[in-house]
């Protein structure tokens, strides 16, 4: 796998996120009494790197310095995000999980900043049964080593966000019947156990 | 006069040199005469040996020093061969999720690379992935591992990967007249294949088709051979042994996934420890509906299919 990875380091429930980029920086620790909403348990878990952004569009603040028009419309920028937006219901619009003022995080539904690398926390809100799946190791992908260190992946770095439904795959060749394998002896004429002729 | 199928073993390399054809050089009288033929040392005592399993810890080591000097040779490249035995405590199984599988058949691709099996003439394949209908639910009367749409999945079926199931009551283990394949204490069934004649008792004994048998030499190109291997697992096979799935051996006993089981693009495949109330197989068994295949059987499979929706 190529993701480059950061270790998150678990002590007494709380997180410390290593920051990926500059602005990450003040992604708050969720309190305790948010335990459920902790990643998967596993003080040697590593938590994949979310997928890269276009290049160029990260951090959004270089361009969305201050908060915008919040008014759903049609978009100027970002329009092809907008024209592939099939998640949830037509009125989906950016800032349900975009912070408007702080445009460097998501935001919960409490208004509580995310960074996009808790983006996990953001999608449990809707999808509890698979949130709660995704941290026992049922739903979702892990790699590494059964019995210790491991990376788990995020929801995005298999569903894209903003179309999470996957998407049809070319499947690999079929196997090759038996009798195309090439092992039909041609013509079937002698009985098996017939001596050679010398 | 009736005819009869030839079976399509191919003629004996000459320069090979196994201990089936040492017994049956024996059995003419002409021991002496082939071992006078062979290099000295090291092949007499291979035609001589124990089974891997009765081998102490000293000539197990020597045996498997001998392989990784013949395979780095045939294959050009530093090969190692582990012994690894089972870990303490350990007992493994298997899930995979019915409700995710889409059928591209990576796993199946990816294991072949991993455990070095032969690509064509024969092609050998661990993992089968059977297309079957949702109306019809799991029936093997109406499925087919020959499906090759465009795009995967289609509409109104569902995908069911097949391979061994590590059964607890592996009816291949005890038709095997040699003893070559058993069952390990981690759950795993091995073969070994310098042990196997070939029988196929094994293949037939299968009800779940996971045993695959080399019907000619094994085709493995020395570039795509996975110089990573377990005596019990993805070794270079000869012709005319069986084969199958080992839970990648040489990687679990070391504590990795199975190569599916990384591989699979939706994580329809699940590994673990089983006497782990944490593991993620566990967390499974405990929390979806769960069901092995051909279960009126009584193999006891230690692979387990599930519906996570």
């Amino acid at each position: 796998m190529g993701f480059s990875r950061r270790l998150l380091l678990c002590s007494a429930g709380l997180l410390a996120a290593v920051p990926l980029w500059g602005g990450a920086a003040e992604g708050k620790a969720p309190a305790p009494s948010e335990a459920s909403l902790e990643p998967p348990a596993g003080a040697l878990d590593i938590q994949a790197e979310p997928p890269p952004f276009s290049e160029g569009i990260f951090p959004c603040s270089q361009c969305h310095d201050r908060a915008g028009d919040p008014k759903p419309r049609q978009l100027a920028f970002h329009d092809e995000i907008q024209a592939g937006l099939h998640h949830g219901p037509p009125s989906r619009w950016c800032l349900d999980c975009h912070d408007n003022a702080k445009r460097d995080f998501l935001h919960l539904i409490s208004g509580e900043l995310v960074p996009f690398t808790d983006s996990y926390r953001l999608c449990g809100q809707c999808h509890g049964d698979k949130y709660r799946d995704w941290r026992l190791g049922v739903h979702g992908k892990r790699v590494g080593m059964w019995n210790g260190l491991k990376t788990y992946y995020l929801c995005v770095n298999c569903h894209s966000p903003h179309s999470p439904k996957f998407k049809a795959l070319k499947p690999l060749p079929p196997p090759v019947p038996p009798q195309d394998q090439g092992f039909t002896a041609t013509p079937l004429a002698a009985p098996a156990h017939e001596e050679k002729a010398p | 006069m009736r005819t009869h199928p030839r079976l399509p073993v191919l003629e004996a390399d000459p320069a090979a040199e196994s201990r089936r054809r040492f017994l049956k050089a024996a059995a003419g009288g002409a021991a002496l005469a082939a071992l006078a033929a062979c290099k000295p040392g090291a092949v007499v005592e291979e035609l001589t040996r124990r089974s891997f399993q009765e081998l102490k810890p000293d000539d197990r080591k020597a045996l498997l020093a001998r392989l990784e000097k013949k395979y780095s040779e045939q294959y050009g490249k530093a090969v190692t061969v582990s012994g690894a035995p089972p870990m303490p405590k350990v007992n493994f199984a298997y899930g995979l999720d019915l409700s995710r599988c889409i059928g591209c058949r990576r796993c199946v691709y990816a294991c072949v690379k991993e455990n070095n099996q032969s690509r064509e003439h024969p092609q050998i394949q661990w993992i089968r992935v059977l297309q079957m209908d949702k109306e019809h639910g799991v029936d093997l009367t109406h499925a087919t591992p020959y499906y090759d749409p465009e795009l995967v999945p289609e509409l109104g079926h569902f995908y069911m990967p097949t391979q061994c199931q590590q059964c607890r009551h592996p009816p291949c283990t005890k038709v095997c007249p040699v003893k070559a394949t058993w069952k390990e204490p981690d759950g795993i069934v091995v073969i070994d294949y310098d042990w196997c004649i070939g029988c196929r008792c094994c293949t037939a004994a299968c009800p779940y088709g996971a045993r695959k048998f080399n019907w000619a030499e094994p085709k493995l190109p020395a570039s795509e051979m996975n110089p990573v291997t377990h005596y019990l697992g993805n070794r270079p096979r000869p012709k005319g042994v069986v084969e199958k799935c080992t839970f990648c051996i040489q990687r679990s006993r070391v504590g990795r996934y199975p190569a599916c089981v990384e591989i699979c693009p939706v994580g329809a495949r699940k590994f673990g420890n089983l006497l782990d109330p944490q593991s993620e197989i566990r967390q499974v068994m405990d929390r979806k509906r769960v069901f092995v295949f051909k279960e009126e059987l009584a193999t006891e499979p230690q692979f387990y299919y599930f519906y996570a929706t």
